[in-house]
């Protein structure tokens, strides 16, 4: 019996998953606030809870994410894109493409049957790529972030909007918004162009099916419905997809349990 | 964020508009505009026999043909020109196709080194011409025509826009941006030169750390002046080097990017004395050409 944790620091929300023998037990989310550290040992503690355990009980903790260095109590880390190939073969095991689009980074990651990593694709140069964009459009057209999905569902095509860039978008929506153009139509062009920055990673990689998409934007219907349309292919989505990358190091971590007996 | 909740706007530049003294219209033969609707700014010049008459400096708003409207108005007030005494008016700039009462549109890239060649003279190899949604690094010759140019309008990293997102941010008013980021003894490490939205998360986290407004000002425009830099350099910068558009008025980003180039800007023009705005290349070469055009067509 291996018991293991993963923790996944992003930039905007830490992710714990406890696993026992690749079943996952409890997983947890909390914002990161002003002290990350904490916020993690507070959602590593909630965890343990869940799953009715204490520290001890953990063979081996692996952090992952942006902020990888501010776990203190990890065993070791992963890179992301090992934890994305892991989650993803963890969740369908035809995956060979995994797509992760955090807060603020999206990433490409082919990987092999067994969830190894092969090669991969980042951006975190650019806000246009990732879920920080979806916030900031629903922020300048007055609409909670999660009716961005549903509203961009409503339209038939795409404003005229410069989308390449969250700044001008923001600037555009005001004289948009002026020029009575559907908030609907707006949404879509935000989707559409982020479908589109994120299939170019796809692109540079080759096309290999299935495909899996994770990370929090994967919940979004919007960008799900924007980026099947532009990668003309059925997209696979684990029911969490927020907590792949956790779950993969949640994985990892119990392989390295096991070497270590 | 800030320009909702704030009560100050302060990325609100002041607008204006100039008669130059002396000059009349009416002993003109030629009377020309160029009328430069840019993403942020439209700016509109009145050219006397291809002698700059009169100008004026103002906001985008949001319909271009409206813009262009009050900045050829603004620029004719208290002159006595009506529409019908212009022989020939050239539309430039992003809302170029808008301009209602241009005889022709022509690239605000042409235009802003023609308007270069003419303020600074046939020197002029290099323009760097910073707006409010784009930057353009061109090459001209002596003509004032485009050899080769560079251009990002995909992203804000770099342009005058990027510049207002921070001045709204650091609540320093964007007229003064340029002399406070320059009041810091040590020039601190640049943020994210590729992206706004990062620079501006980066630059919340260095206020939090307790760095000053002065020093979180003066990273964020080593960042713009980088970005800037790199384009001049991928077009290759040969000397006379000039800035125009609206960040030619940042002695911040000017400091910084003579300072990454090792190249001096040549001087701005006194706008009282010459009615030169570097800020209206772009319509004074407009301008220009419409001369040039009128005086071609009355030829056939």
């Amino acid at each position: 019996m291996t018991i293991s944790a993963g923790v996944d620091m992003g930039t905007q929300r830490v992710k714990v998953v406890i696993m026992k023998d690749k079943q996952i037990l409890s997983q947890t989310q909390n914002f990161l606030g002003f002290e990350p550290t904490k916020a993690a040992e507070q959602a590593f503690e909630e965890a343990l809870q869940k799953a009715k355990l204490s520290r001890e009980d953990i063979q081996h903790v692996t952090a992952t994410g942006a902020g990888v260095n501010m776990v203190p109590f990890a065993d070791s880390t992963v890179s992301m894109m090992g934890a994305d190939a892991r989650a993803g073969a963890y969740f369908f095991s035809s995956a060979r493409t995994v797509i992760d689009v955090g807060a603020e980074e999206a990433r490409a990651v082919n990987c092999n049957e067994k969830g190894v990593m092969r090669d991969f694709v980042v951006n975190a140069r650019c806000a246009a790529g990732a879920g920080t964009f979806i916030e900031a459009m629903a922020r300048a057209l007055e609409v909670e972030l999660e009716d961005m999905g549903s509203l961009s569902l409503k339209a038939e095509r795409a404003s005229p909007i410069n989308a390449s860039c969250v700044i001008f978008a923001e600037s555009d929506v005001v004289s948009l918004i002026h020029r009575e153009e559907p908030k609907t139509e707006i949404a879509r062009a935000i989707f559409d162009a982020m479908a589109e920055r994120v299939s170019s990673m796809v692109y540079r990689l080759g096309i290999n099916p299935d495909i899996v998409l994770v990370g929090g934007v994967a919940k979004d219907v919007g960008f799900v419905a924007s980026l099947k349309r532009r990668l003309g292919t059925e997209i696979l989505i684990p029911e969490e997809p927020m907590f792949a990358g956790a779950v993969g190091a949640a994985l990892i971590a119990a392989k390295r349990a096991g070497r270590r007996q | 964020m800030g320009n909702t909740e704030g009560k100050t706007e302060y990325w609100r530049w002041l607008e204006y508009h100039s008669v130059m003294p002396g000059r009349d219209w009416k002993n003109a033969e030629i009377i020309t505009a160029g009328v430069d609707v840019g993403s942020v700014g439209s700016k509109a010049v009145v050219m006397a026999d291809g002698e700059v008459y009169s100008w004026s400096v103002m906001r985008t708003g949001s319909n271009s043909s409206d813009s262009a409207k009050k900045a050829l108005g603004w620029a004719m007030e208290d002159t006595g020109l009506t529409l019908k005494d212009f022989n020939y008016v050239v539309g430039t700039g992003y809302g170029r196709v808008n301009v209602p009462m241009a005889n022709r549109a022509i690239t605000e890239i042409a235009c802003h080194a023609k308007g270069a060649n003419y303020i600074w003279g046939p020197t002029v190899r290099t323009v760097l011409d910073v707006g409010g949604q784009d930057v353009k690094a061109i090459r001209c010759d002596e003509t004032g025509k485009v050899v080769s140019f560079l251009m990002n309008d995909k992203c804000a990293a770099g342009t005058g826009r990027g510049m207002e997102v921070i001045a709204d941010l650091l609540k320093i008013p964007i007229e003064d941006v340029g002399k406070v980021s320059l009041s810091v003894t040590e020039e601190p490490n640049p943020v994210s030169s590729t992206c706004v939205v990062f620079a501006k998360t980066e630059a919340v986290g260095l206020l939090r750390k307790g760095w000053s407004k002065e020093k979180v000002l003066a990273a964020y425009m080593r960042a713009m002046a980088i970005r800037m830099s790199e384009l001049i350099e991928k077009v290759g910068c040969e000397r006379d080097f000039v800035i125009t558009g609206g960040q030619s008025k940042n002695i911040g980003i000017v400091h910084r990017v003579e300072n990454i180039l090792g190249v001096k800007r040549l001087p701005v023009p006194n706008l009282e004395q010459t009615g030169l705005d570097p800020i209206a290349a772009g319509a004074i070469g407009a301008a220009l050409y419409a001369k040039a055009l009128h005086e071609k067509s009355r030829k056939r």
